[in-house]
């Protein structure tokens, strides 16, 4: 009885936070707007048994991405705080678009079939994804840490000034 | 729950996330709206993982290779936009035109 009531709880928060992030015109309440929709996104993982995807969304989303935005915009933002204009001039165009995007895609969820699965959903699963983390999947992990330090170099050597 | 209601939450994170992409002019605006999209990407993973593959837990393992990759084109996406913002003295997109016709 009560997970629907939760989940349109958190669906309601993930919308509207994201409606704000979208429209708002100051930067940096679009990031803390930013940060409560991630933060009920990783509720949606816990109604979905992924407790683990939901620690790594509130660890790397909201603690590392989330805050690297708003370091971003306070390096970035002579005109925080001035009323400056945030959107283009496709805004209707952009919204028309985006509202017929939303009825395509239902639409064509809506009529397809999907093989629902009765079994029970897997207990524990931190220790299953880090057993198959180190099994099946050690290439890719490997090639994403490879990933993450080329980012990390590569962050380093375009931010850098020149001539120092 | 049934399994539509999760991915019409992403259809509309989605598509909530492409509007954002093609209006805003600052770019760090954009490039919150792309973590928008990243996330209903990653909401239909784990939906798909839990209604119909629950016993294994491959789209979790793969949401988790997502968020990963987000994290590092978010590192390099504001470094580029810390590297405009010194040449043009601002991220406007607009008026960064330089690789238009």
């Amino acid at each position: 009885m009560t997970e629907p009531l939760v989940f349109y709880l958190l669906a309601f928060l993930v919308i509207a936070s994201a409606l704000a992030v979208v429209t708002v015109r100051n930067i940096f309440h679009c990031a803390l707007f930013l940060i409560f929709c991630l933060f009920s996104i990783a509720g949606i993982y816990v109604m979905l048994f992924a407790e683990f995807v939901a620690v790594v969304q509130v660890l790397l989303y909201v603690g590392a991405v989330a805050i690297l935005m708003i370091f971003a915009i306070m390096l970035t933002s002579r005109l925080a705080g001035h009323d400056v204009q945030m959107s283009n001039e496709q805004v209707f165009i952009g919204g028309f678009l985006s509202l017929i995007m939303v009825y395509g895609l239902v639409w064509s969820l809506s009529n397809t079939f999907f093989r629902i699965s009765d079994e029970a959903p897997a207990v524990n699963t931190p220790l299953a994804i880090g057993k198959s983390l180190m099994t099946d999947f050690v290439l890719p992990f490997e090639l994403v840490s490879v990933i993450l330090l080329a980012a990390m170099i590569g962050a380093i050597v375009i931010a850098r000034r020149e001539g120092n | 729950m049934q399994l539509m209601h999760y991915l019409s939450l992403a259809a509309i994170l989605f598509s909530i996330g492409f509007f954002g992409v093609v209006t805003r002019r600052n770019a760090i605006a954009i490039l919150m709206s792309l973590e928008l999209m990243f996330n209903a990407v990653n909401i239909n993973l784990i939906a798909f993982n839990r209604y119909v593959t629950p016993g294994d837990l491959l789209g979790q393992i793969f949401a988790i290779f997502v968020i990963v990759i987000a994290a590092a084109e978010a590192v390099v996406g504001l470094s580029i936009v810390i590297l405009i913002y010194r040449h043009w003295r601002g991220i406007d997109v607009d008026r960064i035109n330089l690789m238009k016709w």
